[in-house]
C-alpha cells in the first residue's frame, strides 16, 4: 500500500514539473516558425480553402488526383486533403461535405442513379470529361501475339483453348476475369461466342498484374481481361484481341453481350456542394484536362520510379507549366 | 482422371475433427458408417454430377441478393432524416476530434507550430518511461527500440496514428466490454445470447459491413475505429467473461455468508480474481485490434495499413513489407509491455516487486531525463520532426530481391506442386462436393455430422446448411469448403510436423517461434503479392495464403499439447525400450488429443477467415462473392450473403469439430472458449496458452 501511496505521489510531483517545464519551454527555430506562422495566417490565406480529394485504388488515379492537388496547393493556396477510398465510398462521401471531388471515373451507373439530380439525391455532379480515354478488353501477354499473330482475333481463340487450359479451368481454356471492381461482361462473352474457355476472376488488379508478368516471363499461354491508361502496360506492352466490335446498344443487356468493350471517356465527378461553393479550385477541376500519355508519365514514376505520388506530380508540374496554366486559365 | 481417384481425397472432408485419427476403438466404429456414407456418395455423385448444383455465374446475383441490397440502399437513402444516423454521426465527430487533437499533440503539427506540440523525441522518452514505470527496464528498451524502428524506417506518421486508433478503439472496447463480460460471466442465458453475437462479429468478413459502417460513422478514423471495435470486442468479452465465471464458487459462498452484496460481490471478489483472466483477454483484444489495420486503410483509416496497400497497388513487395513488419514490431511491444505489467501488479500486490529503494531512485531519474527529452523536443525542429533515413528503402529494394530470386528459383517447383494438390486432392474433393445435386451434398455432409457429432452435431449442420441453401450461395459455399478443408488437412500436416519437433527439442522452438508470431500478426496482404508469383492467381494460392496465417497457431497449439505430456509417462515408456517414432505415436500424441482437436478446430477457423483474402487472389467463390459486394454497390447484398454463409459454415465446422471431440457439454464455458482464440504470442514459459 505505501509503494503504490508513494508512486501516485511521485507521479504527481512530475506531473507538475511536466507542466512547469512545458510552460515555460521557449528559445530555438520553431519559436521562429511558430511566428512566422502567426504572421502569415494573419494575412488571410487563399480563397481556395479545403479540399477533398478521393483516391482510388489504382495508380493512374492516383497520378490525376495529385497532379490536381499539387497544382491546387501550389498555385492556389488549397489546403488538400486526400482520401484513399473505393469508388463507392467515395461517391457516399459527396453527400457528407467529406469528399469534394472524383477525378477518374470509368462510369458507375448504379451510382448515378443513386447520386445524379435526374433519379437520386442530387449530391453528385457530373463535371465533363478529364480527357483519358479508357480502352477495356481482351488482352494477350506480347511474347504470344507476336509468335501467334492470328490469336489476337477472337474467332481464333478456339484454336487454341486447350494451350490456356489451367488448373483452375476444368480442362477449358481458362480467361482471366479482373477486380470485381471494373464492369466486366466475360462470362457472357465467352459464352454467346462460343468460345471453349472459362472465366477464372483474378479478384485484384494485383492478382491480374502478377498473372501478365509472370505470362510475359516464362513464356506462357494467358488471356484476360485488362484495360489502359494503366502503368504495367509500359512495362509490358499487353496485346489486345479483336473481338465483334461494338455498337450502340450491344452491351444494354448483360445476358446477351458478344461484343467488345467501348471506349471509356473517363469523366471528373463532383459533390454538388462543392461545385457550387466559391472555391477558386472549382475552376481548376472544371478545367483540368490531360492526355494518356501524360498520365502514363506520372503514373510511371510512381509504380516503375518508387517516386511518392507527391513527388511524381510536382515533377511533372514542373515540367509541363504550359499545360497548368491552361488549366488555371 | 480415373475412376478411382476422388476416393481416397474424398475420405478428408469426412474427418475434419480427427485428423491425424488416434488409435482409438472409439474412433475407428466411427469411420466405418463415414466410409459407407462417402462410398454412397461417390457412386450417387458418378450418376448425377452436374445437375442441380445451384451454380451462380461470378457476377450474377438473385432476387434475394436485390433484396438485401435494397436494405442498404434505403440506408443511404434516408440518411438526412435517419435519427440514429444523426446520433451515429455526432459520436463520429467526437472520435475524430480526439483523434486529431491527439495527433496534434505528438505527430502532425499543431498550428502555428511548425511542429507537434511534443516531438518525436519527447515521445519516444515518455514511451519508454511509461515502459519502465508499468513493467521494467527491459519492456522500457523495448519500447524504446521498438519506437525508433517506426521512425528509422521511414513510417514515424503512419505508426503513432495507428497507435492512436488502437488506443482509442481499445478504451472504447473496455468501456463496452467489460460490463458485457461481467453479464457473461454471471449469467448463463446472457452467455448464450451473447455468444451468438461475438460469433457473429468475429467470422463476418470486414468487407461486408464496411460499407454500412461508412454510412452511419463516415469515411476515415471514425469508420476504422468503429470496425476495430466490432472485431477487437469479442476475445474481452469472451476471455474476462470466462475469467469471471471461473472465479471458485466456495469462495464466492464463502464471501456471501459475511452478508455482501451484488456490487460488492463484484469489485471485491470477482473482479480482483478474474484479474490475471482479464489482462489476458485485454492483450488478445489489442492484438486483434492491429489486425485490422489494413481492412481499415480501405475506408482511409490512417495508420500503417495505408502504406501496405500502397504498395500492393504499384505490385511492390517491399514497399509493404517495411510497414507490415512494423505492425508485427507493434503487436510484438504492446504484447510484451502488457504481459510484463501484469505480471508486475501481479508481484507489487502480492507485496513483492524487488529493491523498492533502488526503483524508486531509477523512476525519478527516468522521470527527470524524459522531461529533459520532452523539453528538448519542443526548442529543437530536428528533434521534434523525425529525421529521413534510407535504410527504409534499402530493405524493401533487399526485400524485392530476394522475392525475385525466389520466384525465378523455385517458380518451376511450387507450379508443379500446386498442379499436383489441385489435381489429385482439391479437384476430386471439390466435384464431389460441388457438383454434385446440392440435396445429395446436403444429406452427404448431414449425415456425417451425425456419425462423428451425434444428434447435437446434426442438428447444428441441418440449420446451418438451411442457411446456406436460402441465401443462394450453395455451389460457392462448396467450393470454399472445399479449400477450407483442403487447407486445414496441410495445416495439420505442417502442425503434427513441427509441433512434435518443437516439443521435443527446446533450440528448435525458440528459433520458429518469432517466425510464427510474424506469420499470425503480419497483413496477410503483404504476403499476396509473393504467393500470387510463385503460383498464380488460384483456389492454390489461397490455400497457400490462408495455411501461412492458419499454421502457426495449429503448430504452438499442438506444441504446447505435446509439451504437456507428462515426463514421468515418457519415462515409463522409454525404460521399455521404445523407438522415437513409437514415442511420438504411441504416447506423446494420443496423450495430447485434446490439443490436436483444438489446433484442427482452430486451424478450420483461422483458414475459413482467410476466405476473402483468397477471393483477391484468383480462388473464386465466397471470397470473391464479399469483394464483390464491397466493391460494387449494386451487388452489396450479395456480398452480404456470401459473408452470412462464411458465418453459417464457420458456425457448422466449429460445431462438428468440437461435438467429434467428445467435449464436455455440460459446462457452458468450456466447449465455448475454444471458439476463435487468439493465441497469445510469446515464448513458451512466458505464460500458458489463453484457452487454458
Amino acid at each position: 500500500m505505501r509503494t503504490a501511496r508513494s508512486r501516485a505521489a511521485r507521479l504527481g510531483a512530475v506531473a507538475a514539473v511536466a507542466t512547469l517545464a512545458l510552460s515555460a519551454c521557449g528559445g530555438g527555430s520553431i519559436d521562429e516558425q511558430t511566428k512566422a506562422n502567426e504572421s502569415q495566417a494573419a494575412e488571410g490565406g487563399g480563397e481556395c480553402g479545403d479540399l477533398s480529394m478521393a483516391v482510388n485504388p489504382w495508380v493512374g488515379y492516383e497520378a490525376s488526383a495529385y497532379v490536381v492537388g499539387t497544382v491546387a496547393e501550389q498555385e492556389l493556396g488549397c489546403s488538400v486533403e486526400y482520401k484513399e477510398l473505393k469508388e463507392d465510398v467515395s461517391w457516399q462521401g459527396f453527400g457528407t461535405g467529406e469528399v469534394d471531388v472524383v477525378i477518374e471515373d470509368w462510369g458507375h451507373p448504379d451510382l448515378e442513379k443513386k447520386f445524379f439530380a435526374e433519379q437520386g439525391d442530387g449530391t453528385a455532379t457530373d463535371f465533363g470529361p478529364q480527357g483519358n480515354v479508357g480502352i477495356i478488353g481482351w488482352y494477350v501477354p506480347p511474347w504470344l501475339a507476336e509468335e501467334n499473330p492470328d490469336i489476337t482475333d477472337w474467332e481464333n481463340l478456339n484454336d487454341y483453348a486447350q494451350d490456356f487450359a489451367t488448373s483452375e479451368s476444368d480442362g477449358k481454356g481458362q480467361f482471366l476475369g479482373a477486380d470485381p471492381s471494373y464492369v466486366q461482361f466475360d462470362e457472357a462473352i465467352v459464352s454467346n461466342l462460343d468460345l471453349d474457355f472459362k472465366v477464372v476472376f483474378s479478384g485484384s488488379e494485383a492478382a491480374s498484374i502478377e498473372a501478365f508478368r509472370k505470362a510475359e516471363e516464362n513464356k506462357e499461354f494467358l488471356i484476360g481481361y485488362f484495360y489502359e491508361p494503366q502503368y504495367f502496360m509500359a512495362e509490358v506492352p499487353l496485346v489486345k484481341v479483336a473481338l465483334p466490335p461494338y455498337e450502340e446498344g450491344c452491351q444494354d443487356d448483360p445476358q446477351d453481350v458478344a461484343c467488345d468493350y467501348p471506349e471509356t471517356e473517363l469523366k471528373k465527378i463532383v459533390s454538388t456542394e462543392w461545385s457550387e461553393s466559391d472555391s477558386t479550385a472549382v475552376d481548376l477541376v472544371q478545367n483540368f484536362t490531360w492526355t494518356n500519355e501524360d498520365q502514363n508519365v506520372v503514373a510511371g514514376y510512381i509504380a516503375s520510379d518508387g517516386m511518392s505520388p507527391e513527388d511524381a506530380a510536382a515533377k511533372w508540374v514542373d515540367e509541363n507549366q504550359d499545360k497548368v496554366d491552361a488549366w488555371l486559365g | 482422371m480415373t475412376a478411382t481417384a476422388p476416393a481416397p481425397a474424398a475420405r478428408k472432408p469426412v474427418e475434419p475433427g480427427a485428423e491425424p485419427p488416434p488409435p482409438e476403438r472409439a474412433s475407428v466404429s466411427r469411420w466405418i458408417p463415414a466410409v459407407v456414407i462417402v462410398a454412397v456418395w461417390i457412386v450417387v455423385y458418378f450418376l448425377t454430377e452436374g445437375t442441380d448444383t445451384l451454380a451462380l455465374p461470378g457476377v450474377a446475383r438473385t432476387d434475394l441478393h436485390d433484396r438485401l441490397t435494397e436494405f442498404n440502399n434505403d440506408l443511404l437513402a434516408s440518411r438526412d432524416t435517419n435519427p440514429i444516423m444523426q446520433f451515429t454521426n455526432s459520436i463520429s465527430d467526437l472520435l475524430r476530434s480526439v483523434f486529431e487533437w491527439v495527433q496534434r499533440m505528438v505527430v502532425v503539427p499543431n498550428p502555428p507550430r511548425p511542429v507537434p506540440e511534443i516531438g518525436w523525441l519527447g515521445v519516444v522518452a515518455i514511451a519508454t518511461y511509461v515502459g519502465l514505470v508499468i513493467a521494467n527496464w527491459r519492456i522500457a528498451l523495448l519500447v524504446c527500440l521498438s519506437f525508433l524502428s517506426f521512425g528509422v524506417l521511414g513510417f514515424w506518421q503512419d505508426s503513432l496514428d495507428l497507435l492512436i486508433v488502437t488506443g482509442i478503439s481499445v478504451a472504447i472496447v473496455i468501456l463496452l466490454g467489460m460490463p458485457l463480460a461481467v453479464l457473461v460471466g454471471t449469467s448463463a442465458r446472457a452467455n448464450r445470447v451473447i455468444t451468438v453475437v461475438l460469433d457473429l462479429m468475429q467470422t463476418m468478413p470486414t468487407f461486408v459491413y464496411l460499407l454500412p459502417v461508412v454510412l452511419f460513422f463516415g469515411i476515415g478514423v471514425s469508420a476504422a475505429v468503429v470496425s476495430t471495435i466490432i472485431y477487437a470486442l469479442p476475445p474481452l468479452v469472451r476471455i474476462a467473461g470466462f475469467g469471471i465465471r471461473e472465479v471458485p464458487t466456495t469462495t464466492i459462498e464463502a464471501t456471501d455468508s459475511a452478508g455482501q452484496t451484488y456490487w460488492q460481490r463484484l469489485f471485491k471478489v470477482q473482479l480482483p480474481m478474474a484479474r490475471k483472466t482479464i489482462i489476458v483477454g485485454l492483450n488478445q483484444t489489442t492484438l486483434a485490434a492491429l489486425s485490422m489495420a489494413t481492412l481499415a486503410a480501405f475506408v482511409n483509416g490512417p495508420g500503417l495499413g495505408k502504406p501496405v496497400l500502397a504498395g500492393l497497388r504499384i505490385n511492390d513487395v517491399g514497399a509493404a513489407f517495411v510497414p507490415g513488419v512494423l505492425i508485427v514490431v507493434m503487436a510484438v511491444m504492446l504484447d510484451r509491455t502488457t504481459t510484463a505489467a501484469s505480471e508486475r501488479s501481479e508481484k507489487v500486490a502480492r507485496g513483492g516487486g524487488g529493491n523498492v529503494r533502488q526503483r524508486r531512485i531509477l523512476l525519478a531519474a527516468g522521470g527527470v531525463g524524459t522531461l529533459v527529452a520532452v523539453y528538448l523536443s519542443r526548442t529543437y525542429i530536428g528533434l521534434a520532426e523525425f529525421p529521413v533515413y534510407t535504410i527504409g528503402d534499402k530493405v524493401a529494394t533487399a526485400v524485392n530481391d530476394v522475392m525475385d530470386w525466389v520466384t525465378s528459383t523455385f517458380g518451376g517447383i511450387t507450379g508443379a506442386f500446386k498442379d499436383y494438390v489441385t489435381e489429385w486432392l482439391l479437384n476430386p474433393m471439390q466435384s464431389l462436393l460441388a457438383e454434385s445435386p446440392w440435396y445429395v451434398s446436403f444429406i452427404g455432409i448431414a449425415s456425417l455430422a451425425l456419425v462423428f457429432g451425434g444428434a447435437r452435431a446434426f442438428v447444428s449442420a441441418l440449420v446451418c446448411l438451411t442457411g446456406i441453401w436460402f441465401f443462394d450461395l450453395w455451389h460457392d459455399a462448396m467450393i470454399t469448403l472445399t479449400m477450407t478443408l483442403v487447407a486445414t488437412v496441410l495445416v495439420m500436416i505442417l502442425a503434427l510436423v513441427f509441433g512434435v519437433w518443437m516439443a521435443r527439442d527446446r533450440k528448435v522452438d525458440l528459433g520458429i517461434r518469432p517466425l510464427l508470431d510474424a506469420g499470425q500478426t503480419i497483413p496477410p496482404f503483404v504476403y499476396l503479392i509473393p504467393v500470387l508469383a510463385l503460383f498464380g492467381p488460384s483456389r492454390f494460392t489461397a490455400i497457400v495464403a490462408g495455411v501461412v496465417y492458419a499454421a502457426p497457431a495449429a503448430i504452438k497449439l499442438v506444441a504446447d499439447g505435446v509439451k504437456g505430456v507428462s515426463p514421468t509417462t515418457i519415462e515409463a515408456g522409454r525404460s521399455t525400450g521404445q523407438t522415437t517414432w513409437q514415442e511420438i505415436t504411441k504416447v506423446q500424441l494420443p496423450m495430447a488429443k485434446g490439443s490436436l482437436v483444438l489446433a484442427t478446430n482452430q486451424g478450420l477457423l483461422y483458414v475459413l477467415s482467410m476466405t476473402v483474402i483468397g477471393g483477391l487472389v484468383g480462388a473464386g467463390a465466397l471470397g470473391y462473392d464479399v469483394v464483390y459486394g464491397f466493391s460494387r454497390s449494386e451487388a452489396w447484398g450479395k456480398g452480404l450473403a456470401a459473408g452470412i454463409t462464411i458465418v453459417l459454415l464457420g458456425v457448422m465446422l466449429d460445431r462438428i469439430t468440437r461435438a467429434a471431440a467428445d467435449v464436455r457439454r455440460d459446462d457452458g464455458a468450456g466447449p465455448r472458449r475454444a471458439f476463435h482464440t487468439r493465441l497469445p504470442i510469446g515464448f513458451p514459459g512466458d505464460r500458458k496458452v489463453v484457452e487454458t
